[in-house]
């Protein structure tokens, strides 16, 4: 459990500084107004935000740590598993390495969307968009075969716990770019035949972009557990 | 604002941008039944997670029936009586007790404590209903699978949960297993919502040390439950898999019904690892929000500021953190490293600091209030006692040595019934009669919620307390029937006929709980809009009770929420949004 820990343990610093800072030093049994607390709800345009947040972004923010703890939880099981003795590693296809590239340049593509954003360039948004889904798609095309590959070899999911980890984590991952997905066109499809950028949809391609930045890294860290064995 | 003078004191930062668009719902279905507002969202959970406890609560008596008298009812096999304990378990820790605080209370208390018009995101707040609703009735209908429920146990302990021998291992623990991880998915949407707006939605004013402790408690418990739910969710996930594909992520090589079972080399203590990773914090997932509503009606009610609030809200921090770092000491008996045994029992103890911290400055609350023995702080104060008696026991069970004889004995559920099951429950009764008339604009019946109080606090003393006793001599839990045993003396048979006694008056009497909720509902008194005198947010809306959008102006808060007796002002109580200048019309003019 050493990995979710560790998460946990740096998560709990971040928490526990934070409150200090808003909570230290305040006596909440004085009366009067008090200027730090939060000034308005309402929606400002996403660009011109400052340093404020957005209640979106706050809640990517909490759910990217759900995230994490789930698959800190995995990872941390896949650790205790391996040192068993009876651990038989699974060979990584090659593939993998050219899935990692294609993931990379989703990412980018979603970089790219977002810039365009800022550049109030809605042509190179839809295309940035556009692209980063295909290359989504293509990326989790090239993951079956990944496992077509594996299965013909006879690596199937019950043979062995290091088999049922990689199956377990890579669905996983998928499942999560899946939902990731979905956001994304809906996005796509507000954007499709707009002249400008609504606030509702520029802010969801900034979060898509964060998304899918988090799932790289979490797929890079699988890749080198994986990888590790 | 705009004309008055802006002082040091009374100055409010100004509102930058228009107020968001409320949703609106134009036709019956949106505005009852797919609802978006948080009130009504919580108010369905609420119902969902009563009614499924109800059923929990029948299970029990069936389950007590039988022990006090074995095999004279035809209905209970032992079968059946797995499954009543495995459903019982699950249903009212995570069902109900879970569902409750977080889904019908948070959703409640957040937006109108913290002067918000609704929750940040009310669609997906309502997605995160009927998600749960689903995940309720695919838990009911795994009564009525062909091998019926699950009898596994609450902790669904593998390779025992899905091999042949368990009952419920055809569709039952297959249903079980879905329906946690839909309840865990519908979770999340509702605690991202919690805590973003707790984060991002208070009113002008409303500084994070101004929170009533009952969303600091709701806040923390959530950011536990959102952190602490993945693990169940990844143990599902595995023994689902386990189940359904025969991967061997729990499953060791065993041989089964004289057959070598194609499992092979699966860790069943990693199941176990993870369940208590998840269930531990669950435990205070419950209790904190516990914690906070009582710490609201303590204070009401006692007419005095909650005793060191700063040290409360560090208070619940610290459970919360603790409560992650606490989890193998159900796992004594599983065997481990003794230093590890060792640095569990004293986290586990040392968990007992904040939690007397919180205990001291209840009892400091009450000390030379001007107490009003009202029904709610009836049930509050019975919490205080329940919770120190099941605390105290806890004391015991940390340690690794007294709790190896102890575990699985009837001082186990003696001790957790009593800390996790009968105080949460009193706080929700309590809670449910502080806030009655906020929340249908009626008066409770007085009398009725007495004799309520008194058959469920002393009842539960009646059941829980000889189950120490019965623990202590050694009478494993989980048993169907215990036939003859040395070392079980023969009188305890007669204490369990007296125990399951106590249970069903004490189920029966809940039926004044019941009628009362029911008739006042239409036959109670209008209820003036701030009965208690309290000073909270959710007694200043301008309709009782509040209607779509909580507030006409949101409020701006000047105060802490425990301005109760200040010397000096003759009203005793200074609501959060009565700003300084305000306040010194309402000071005494004699002096």
């Amino acid at each position: 459990m050493q990995w979710t820990l560790l998460f946990l343990a740096l998560l709990m610093g971040v928490v526990v500084w934070w409150l200090i800072r808003q909570t230290v030093n305040v006596k909440p049994w004085v009366a009067g107004a008090n200027v730090d607390s939060v000034e308005s709800e309402g929606i400002r345009s996403v660009v011109d935000m400052g340093g404020a947040l957005r209640p979106s972004k706050v809640a990517l923010g909490v759910f990217l740590a759900v995230v994490t703890s789930v698959f800190a939880l995995f990872i941390s099981a896949y650790s205790i598993r391996m040192e068993v003795g009876d651990w038989r590693p699974l060979p990584e296809p090659m593939l993998l390495w050219a899935n990692t590239g294609i993931l990379i340049l989703c990412s980018v593509f979603l970089y790219g969307a977002w810039m365009a954003v800022k550049r109030n360039n809605v042509q190179g948004a839809k295309l940035g968009m556009t692209l980063g889904a295909v290359m989504t798609l293509v990326f989790m095309v090239g993951q079956l075969l990944a496992w077509d590959q594996l299965i013909t070899s006879g690596y199937v999911i019950s043979g062995n716990p290091a088999n049922a980890f990689f199956y377990t984590l890579t669905a996983l991952h998928a499942a999560h770019l899946i939902g990731g997905l979905i956001v994304l066109i809906i996005a796509l499809q507000r954007l499709w035949n707009a002249e400008e950028f609504a606030p509702k949809v520029a802010s969801s391609i900034e979060l898509c972009g964060v998304y899918w930045h988090f799932l790289l890294a979490i797929w890079i860290i699988l890749f080198s557990f994986l990888l590790n064995t | 604002m705009a004309d008055v003078i802006h002082d040091a004191v009374d100055y409010v930062p100004p509102l930058v941008v228009e107020e968001e668009e409320l949703y609106h719902a134009k036709t019956w279905l949106g505005k009852y039944v797919f609802c978006q507002d948080a009130k009504v969202i919580a108010i369905q959970y609420s119902c969902v997670a009563i009614g499924i406890g109800l059923v929990a609560l029948g299970l029990s008596i069936a389950m007590r029936l039988q022990i006090a008298f074995p095999d004279t009812f035809a209905f209970i096999d032992p079968t059946n009586y797995l499954q009543f304990v495995t459903m019982h378990g699950m249903i009212m820790v995570i069902y109900l007790l879970t569902a409750l605080f977080l889904g019908g209370f948070g959703n409640y208390m957040i937006p109108l404590m913290l002067g918000a018009r609704d929750m940040v995101f009310p669609y997906v707040n309502m997605v995160s209903f009927w998600v749960y609703f689903a995940a309720v009735l695919i838990l009911v209908a795994s009564f009525f699978v062909p091998g019926g429920a699950s009898g596994a146990g609450w902790t669904l302990y593998p390779p025992q949960a899905i091999m042949p021998g368990t009952p419920g291992t055809d569709g039952g623990i297959i249903l079980m297993l879905l329906s946690l991880a839909l309840f865990i998915v519908g979770f999340t949407m509702g605690g991202l919502n919690y805590v973003t707006t707790v984060l991002q939605q208070r009113t002008r004013g409303m500084s994070l040390m101004r929170m009533p402790l009952t969303i600091w408690a709701i806040f923390i418990a959530t950011i536990l439950a959102l952190l602490a739910f993945p693990a169940l969710l990844v143990s599902a996930i595995m023994m689902l898999l386990d189940r359904l594909l025969e991967t061997s992520f729990f499953m060791p090589a065993i041989i089964s019904a004289g057959g070598q079972t194609d499992y092979d080399g699966g860790s069943p203590v990693l199941f176990q690892h993870l369940f208590w990773f998840f269930g531990h914090p669950e435990v205070y997932i419950v209790a904190l929000p516990a914690f906070g509503l009582v710490s609201e009606i303590l204070s009401v009610h006692a007419r005095k500021a909650i005793f060191g609030y700063r040290m409360m809200v560090w208070a619940i921090v610290a459970i919360g953190a603790l409560s992650f770092i606490v989890w193998a000491h159900h796992m004594y008996v599983s065997g481990m490293n003794p230093y590890f045994g060792f640095f569990f029992a004293t986290t586990t103890l040392i968990i007992a600091v904040p939690t007397a911290i919180k205990v001291y400055n209840w009892v400091l609350t009450l000390w030379r209030g001007n107490i009003k023995l009202t029904v709610p702080m009836l049930f509050a104060i019975g919490f205080i006692f329940t919770f120190i008696n099941g605390g105290l026991t806890g004391l015991f069970l940390g340690n690794v040595t007294i709790d190896l004889p102890l575990s699985d004995t009837y001082f186990v559920v003696a001790h957790f019934h009593m800390v996790m099951a009968v105080s949460p429950v009193l706080v929700v009764f309590g809670a449910i009669y502080h806030w009655y008339p906020k929340i249908t604009g009626r008066m409770f019946n007085d009398k009725l919620g007495r004799i309520h109080f008194w058959f469920t606090f002393v009842g539960s003393y009646a059941i829980y307390y000889p189950m120490h006793y019965l623990g202590l001599e050694g009478m494993p839990r989980r048993y169907f029937s215990y036939g003859d045993t040395e070392f079980i003396s023969a009188s305890s048979a007669d204490l369990n006929v007296a125990i399951s006694i106590a249970a069903i008056f004490v189920a029966a009497s809940q039926i004044f709980f019941f009628w009362n909720m029911i008739h006042s509902l239409f036959k109670g008194e209008k209820a003036d809009p701030n009965p208690w005198g309290a000073t909270t947010l959710e007694w200043r809306t301008p309709q009782t009770p509040p209607g779509h959008g909580n507030f006409d102006e949101l409020p701006l808060v000047y105060r802490w929420a425990y301005d109760y007796s200040v010397p000096g002002y003759e009203q005793d109580f200074i609501p959060q949004d009565v700003s300084p200048a305000e306040a010194e019309k309402m000071a005494k003019r004699v002096e």
